[in-house]
C-alpha cells in the first residue's frame, strides 16, 4: 500500500483528471444501460459491443481518412443505427421475456460482435490518431504536462452530460422516458407511440457507448475483447447508481472512476476488486442503489 | 364476552407525506367476525397490511396475546397464529389444489428445513391439507392445478390455504370480489362457519354481505376511524350515513 | 413463468428408460473412446455437475445467478492452494476443504446478494462472481493472471488401498495405452450421487418450499416460512455442489486460471442450463453434454467447410485456425437460436415427446378397446 499520490500536489492533480475522464467515459456508457434497463427491462450485456464498435469506427476511419473528427459522427451514425436494427429485430421481442433469456441472447451476441470483429480487424492491437489539433500537453503546477486531448475527452462527455440533461428534463422524448423509467404501464395507457421510444431510447443508449469508444480510441488501445473492458463495470456503475436513473448513473459513475483510478494507485494487488467492494457496501445501505426507488 | 386476541393501538401509517392509517384502536375478539368497511382509498388494506406484517407500521402498537407484534415480519406473524388471504388471487398457480394447501400445513412443521424427509413420507401433511380443502368444499379439486380453477374456487383455495396454518386470527381481505351470487352464497356460508374459534377480520366492499355476515363493523374513512359497533347501530349512525352510506345509497 | 413445471421429477417410464441407456453409454464409454474423448468425457461430466448445482438456484428456486462460476473457482483454487509444493495432499481432506470454502462463499455472497431481488440479484451476483475472479487475477493469493499449475494429483486412499491409476494419470496419458478410466468413473459416480441428492432434496420437506418460492415467493412468506433462509440454504447448497465440480476440474486439469470464476465461465454454465432445459434434474447434464457436443461438431464443420472453399479457390484459410477462430461465431448464432426456438431446452423437447407417445399409447389402447 502507498499514499504516495497524496505526497506531491502535481501527481495528485493528474490522478484525479484521470479519474475524472474515467468516471465521464463510464457515465456514457452506464447512462445508455440504466436507461435501457430502466425503460425496457432489458439485461444487455453486449452494450459493451458498442464501445467496441465506436472505438474500432475510430481506428478505421480515422486510419482511413486521416480525420478523427470525421470518424466521431460516422462512429455514432453506425452505434445508434446497430442499436437501432438490433431493438427492432431481436430485443423488442424479448421485452416480456424473462432476465435469464435476455441474458443468454445478448451473451450470444457478443460471441458475434467479437468473431466478426475478428473477421473485419484481425487480433493486432491498434491506437487510433489523436486529432492534431489538440495533439499538444498542457503544463501542470511546472513539474507535470497533462494531453490537452484528455482534458477535451471530459469536455466532451460533460457537454455530453449536459445535453442529456437538457434531452431528459426539457424535451418531449425526455418527458416519456422519464415516465417510461417510472412506470411502463403509464406510458402505454397514456396512448404514447412506445415502439417509437422504445427504438429512441436503445439508439441512443448504444450511440452513447459507442461515443465512449470513439473517444477513448486515441488513449487507450483498439484491441480484442474491448467490449468487456467496461462491460461489468458499467453494471456495477448502475446498481450503485440505482436502476433507470441517469443521475445516478452520473454520480456512480464519477464515484467508481475515483475509486478504482485511485486504488489502482494505492492498492494496485486489490484494485481490480475495490468497486465490487464499494458496491457491496452501497447494496448493503441500499438496496435499490443511490437513487433507485425502493422496492 | 370473549377475550379480545388482537388488539391495535393508535396505529398509524404514513406513505411519505400521505398518513394512510392514522390512529387506528380497533379490538378483534375470538368468535366474532368484525367487518371494516369504507370507501376506496379509506386505509382498509393498508391496515390489514400492517396486521399481517407485509407492511411495517409507521407507529403504534399491534397486541397478539398481550405481545406487541408491531414490525414484526409477514413470516412470523403467520407464525404466531395470524392467517391471511389476499384480494388479489395469491396462490401457487403452478401447483396442484392439494400442494398448495399441503404446503400451507408443512409451514407449520417444526424443526429444521427438512432438506432429506421426503413429503411424501408425511401423511399427516396431507390429511390436514384433505381436511381444510374439505372444510372450504373443494375437496374435488385435489389433483387440479390451481391455475385451472375458477376465480370462485381460487378464491376458495386461498381460505383452504389460510386454515391449514392453524390460525387463531384469520385477516380476509375482499374474499368476495368477483364472485358470482351463487359462489357469494356459498362463500358466505363457509365465513360463518370460520367464526367459532376464530378471530375473524374481513375487509369487504359488498354492503348487503357485511351487514348480513358481521358481528361488528367499523368504518374507516381518509385513515381514521369513523364508526365501531354493532351493524344496527352502524346503520342507525347519522355520521356513518352523511360520510359513506348516503353516497352508496344514492348510487344505487 | 420460467423453471420448473412443479409436477415433474417423478419421471415418467420412457423419461426413465432414456436416463438408464444414457447411465450406459456413460458407463460403458471409456471401453470405446480415445484417451482424448475421455477426457473429454470427464469434463463434460465436470460441467454437468456444475450445471445441476446452478439449476438448484434458475430452474428450482427461481434465483437467476450470473456469478455461479465464482464457487466453481474457488474450489479449484483451493486444490492448488493445498499443494503448494510437488508433494501430494490427500483428498481425505482437500476435497471437504475445497467443497467448503466454495460453501462458505456461497454463504457470504448469498447472505449479501439475496437482499436484493430480480435483475438486482442478477447484476449483484454478477459482481460478486467478478470479485473472485479479480482476486485470483491481481492479487498474489492467485500467483498469476494467467493462471498457475498443480502439481501434485490429490492422493485418495481408502482403507489402506492406493489408487494408483489416479495419482498415475500422467503416465498414462503419455503411455496412451489406457485412458484415465479412473478419473473418469470418479468424476461419473460424482455426477450420480449429485443427481441422486437433487432427487432426495427435491422431493423433500425443503424442496416444496423452495419450488414454492420460485412460483410465488410472496405467498410463501405469508404462510409462515422465512424464505431468506430459505432461499441462502438453497444458495448454499448450489455453491457446495459447485465447488464439488470446481474440485473435480482442478483434478482433471492439473491447471487453474482465474477465468474459472469470471462471468464467461457463469454465463456458459447458465448456458447449459438453459440448452439442456431446467424444468428437470436431468437436462442440465444434457445440456453440458450438447454443448460440447456443438462444440466439436462446429469446428469439424468449420474445417471441412473451409477446406472445401479453400479448394475452388474461395479462400485462402488455414482451415484448422479457422475452425478455433470461428467456433465462437456458431455458438452465439445456436444460443440466439434456442432462446428463441427451444426455450425449454432439449429436456423439455424429451419431455414432450414422452408425454406424446404416452398419450398416443393412450389413445390407440382407447380405440383398440373400443374396437372390440
Amino acid at each position: 500500500m502507498s499514499f504516495d499520490v497524496f505526497a506531491d500536489p502535481a501527481i495528485f492533480l493528474v490522478q484525479l483528471l484521470n479519474a475524472t475522464q474515467q468516471g465521464l467515459l463510464l457515465f456514457l456508457i452506464a447512462s445508455g444501460l440504466t436507461l435501457i434497463f430502466g425503460i425496457m427491462g432489458i439485461i444487455n450485456l453486449a452494450h459493451g459491443s458498442f464501445y467496441m464498435v465506436g472505438a474500432y469506427a475510430a481506428y478505421a476511419v480515422a486510419e482511413a481518412t486521416g480525420s478523427f473528427w470525421l470518424a466521431l459522427p460516422i462512429g455514432v451514425a453506425a452505434g445508434i443505427a446497430l442499436g437501432y436494427v438490433l431493438e427492432r429485430l431481436l430485443f423488442r421481442f424479448f421485452y416480456e421475456r424473462d432476465h435469464l433469456y435476455q441474458v443468454l441472447l445478448t451473451f450470444g451476441l457478443i460471441l458475434i460482435f467479437e468473431e466478426v470483429r475478428g473477421m473485419m480487424f484481425g487480433e493486432d492491437t491498434h491506437r487510433a490518431l489523436t486529432p492534431e489539433a489538440l495533439d499538444f500537453s498542457i503544463p501542470l503546477l511546472g513539474v507535470q504536462s497533462y494531453p490537452a486531448y484528455r482534458l477535451a475527452i471530459s469536455v466532451i462527455c460533460l457537454l455530453v452530460a449536459l445535453g442529456l440533461y437538457l434531452l431528459i428534463s426539457r424535451t418531449r422524448l425526455g418527458m416519456m422516458i422519464r415516465a417510461g423509467a417510472y412506470n411502463r404501464e403509464m406510458v402505454q395507457a397514456l396512448g404514447i407511440n412506445i415502439t417509437f421510444v422504445y427504438a429512441a431510447v436503445f439508439g441512443l443508449g448504444t450511440g452513447l457507448a459507442a461515443l465512449a469508444g470513439l473517444l477513448e480510441a486515441p488513449v487507450a488501445s483498439v484491441e480484442p475483447g474491448i467490449s468487456g473492458r467496461y462491460l461489468i463495470i458499467s453494471f456495477v456503475v448502475v446498481v450503485i447508481g440505482g436502476i433507470g436513473s441517469v443521475k445516478g448513473a452520473f454520480y456512480g459513475a464519477l464515484l467508481i472512476g475515483f475509486v478504482d483510478t485511485f486504488a489502482k494507485v494505492i492498492v494496485p494487488e486489490a484494485a481490480g476488486m475495490s468497486v465490487y467492494l464499494l458496491m457491496a457496501a452501497v447494496l448493503l445501505w441500499r438496496p435499490t442503489g443511490l437513487f433507485g426507488r425502493p422496492a | 364476552m370473549s377475550e379480545t386476541l388482537l388488539r391495535t393501538d393508535t396505529l398509524s401509517k404514513s406513505f411519505g407525506g400521505l398518513r394512510a392509517v392514522s390512529d387506528v384502536s380497533l379490538e378483534f375478539p375470538v368468535g366474532l367476525l368484525h367487518a371494516v368497511i369504507g370507501p376506496n382509498g379509506a386505509g382498509k388494506t393498508t391496515l390489514i397490511n400492517m396486521l399481517s406484517g407485509d407492511l411495517k407500521p409507521s407507529s403504534g402498537a399491534i397486541y397478539l396475546n398481550g405481545e406487541n407484534i408491531a414490525g414484526l415480519r409477514a413470516d412470523q406473524v403467520s407464525k404466531k397464529g395470524v392467517g391471511r388471504s389476499y384480494q388479489k388471487t395469491n396462490i401457487l398457480a403452478e401447483m396442484t389444489a392439494l400442494e398448495n394447501v399441503r404446503l400451507a400445513a408443512q409451514s407449520r412443521v417444526g424443526g429444521g428445513l427438512g432438506l432429506i424427509t421426503a413429503v411424501k413420507r408425511r401423511g399427516d401433511l396431507i390429511d390436514r391439507a384433505h381436511a381444510a380443502l374439505e372444510r372450504v368444499g373443494l375437496r374435488a379439486a385435489d389433483d387440479r392445478p390451481a391455475s385451472a380453477l375458477s376465480h370462485g374456487e381460487q378464491r376458495q383455495l386461498e381460505i383452504a390455504m389460510t386454515l391449514a396454518t392453524e390460525p387463531n386470527v384469520l385477516l380476509l381481505d375482499e374474499p368476495l370480489a368477483g364472485m358470482g351470487p351463487e359462489e357469494t352464497e356459498r362463500m358466505v356460508a363457509l365465513l360463518r362457519s370460520l367464526v367459532a374459534g376464530h378471530a375473524v377480520v374481513l375487509v369487504e366492499h359488498d354492503m348487503d354481505v357485511v351487514f348480513s355476515v358481521a358481528d361488528r363493523l367499523t368504518v374507516m374513512v381518509n385513515g381514521a376511524v369513523l364508526e365501531s359497533g354493532s351493524p344496527q347501530a352502524i346503520r342507525a349512525s347519522a355520521v356513518v350515513r352523511e360520510a359513506y352510506l348516503g353516497e352508496d345509497e344514492d348510487d344505487a | 413463468m420460467i423453471g420448473a413445471t412443479t409436477t415433474d421429477n417423478g419421471a415418467n417410464g420412457l423419461v426413465r428408460l432414456f436416463l438408464l441407456v444414457g447411465l450406459g453409454v456413460f458407463a460403458l464409454f471409456p471401453l470405446v473412446g480415445s484417451t482424448f474423448y475421455v477426457q473429454l468425457g470427464t469434463k463434460v461430466m465436470v460441467f454437468a455437475i456444475l450445471a445441476m448445482s446452478l439449476n438448484l438456484l434458475v430452474g428450482f428456486t427461481g434465483l437467476v445467478s450470473l456469478g455461479h462460476a465464482a464457487f466453481f473457482g474457488i474450489a479449484a483454487y483451493s486444490v492448488y492452494f493445498f499443494t503448494p509444493g510437488f508433494t501430494a495432499a490427500s483428498v481425505w481432506w482437500t476435497l471437504p476443504a475445497a467443497v467448503g470454502l466454495a460453501g462458505l462463499a456461497a454463504l457470504v455472497i448469498g447472505a449479501l446478494s439475496l437482499r436484493t431481488k430480480g435483475i438486482f440479484f442478477l447484476m449483484v451476483t454478477l459482481a460478486f462472481g467478478q470479485m473472485v475472479f479479480f482476486l485470483f487475477h491481481d492479487t498474489p493469493i492467485g500467483g498469476s493472471p494467467d493462471g498457475v499449475y498443480v502439481n501434485a494429483v490429490p492422493t485418495f486412499d481408502a482403507l489402506g488401498i492406493d489408487l494408483p491409476e489416479l495419482r498415475d494419470r500422467y503416465q498414462l496419458i503419455e503411455g496412451g495405452a489406457r485412458a484415465p478410466f479412473t478419473l473418469y468413473y470418479v468424476t461419473l459416480a460424482c455426477m450420480l450421487a449429485v443427481y441422486a441428492f437433487l432427487a432426495v432434496l427435491l422431493r423433500s420437506l425443503f424442496g416444496h418450499v423452495i419450488k414454492g418460492i420460485r412460483v410465488n415467493e410472496h405467498r410463501m412468506r405469508a404462510l409462515g416460512y422465512p424464505v431468506y433462509g430459505y432461499k441462502l440454504a438453497s444458495f448454499v447448497i448450489a455453491g457446495l455442489l459447485g465447488g464439488l465440480a470446481g474440485y473435480l476440474w482442478a483434478v482433471q486439469s492439473l491447471f487453474v486460471n482465474p477465468e474459472l470464476a469470471g462471468w464467461h465461465m457463469s454465463a456458459e454454465i447458465l448456458l447449459m442450463v438453459i440448452l439442456g432445459g431446467m424444468g428437470t434434474i436431468y437436462g442440465p447434464i444434457l445440456g453440458a453434454l450438447a454443448l460440447e457436443a456443438l462444440r466439436e461438431l462446429a469446428e469439424i464443420a468449420i474445417e471441412y467447410g473451409v477446406t472445401a472453399s479453400n479448394a475452388i479457390g474461395l479462400t485462402e484459410m488455414d482451415p484448422h485456425r479457422a475452425a478455433t477462430d470461428y467456433y465462437l461465431l456458431v455458438e452465439g448464432v445456436v444460443i440466439i437460436a434456442i432462446v428463441i426456438v427451444l426455450p425449454r431446452g432439449l429436456s423439455g423437447l424429451i419431455e414432450d415427446l414422452a408425454a406424446y407417445l404416452r398419450s398416443g399409447r393412450r389413445s390407440a389402447k382407447g380405440e383398440a378397446e373400443q374396437a372390440t
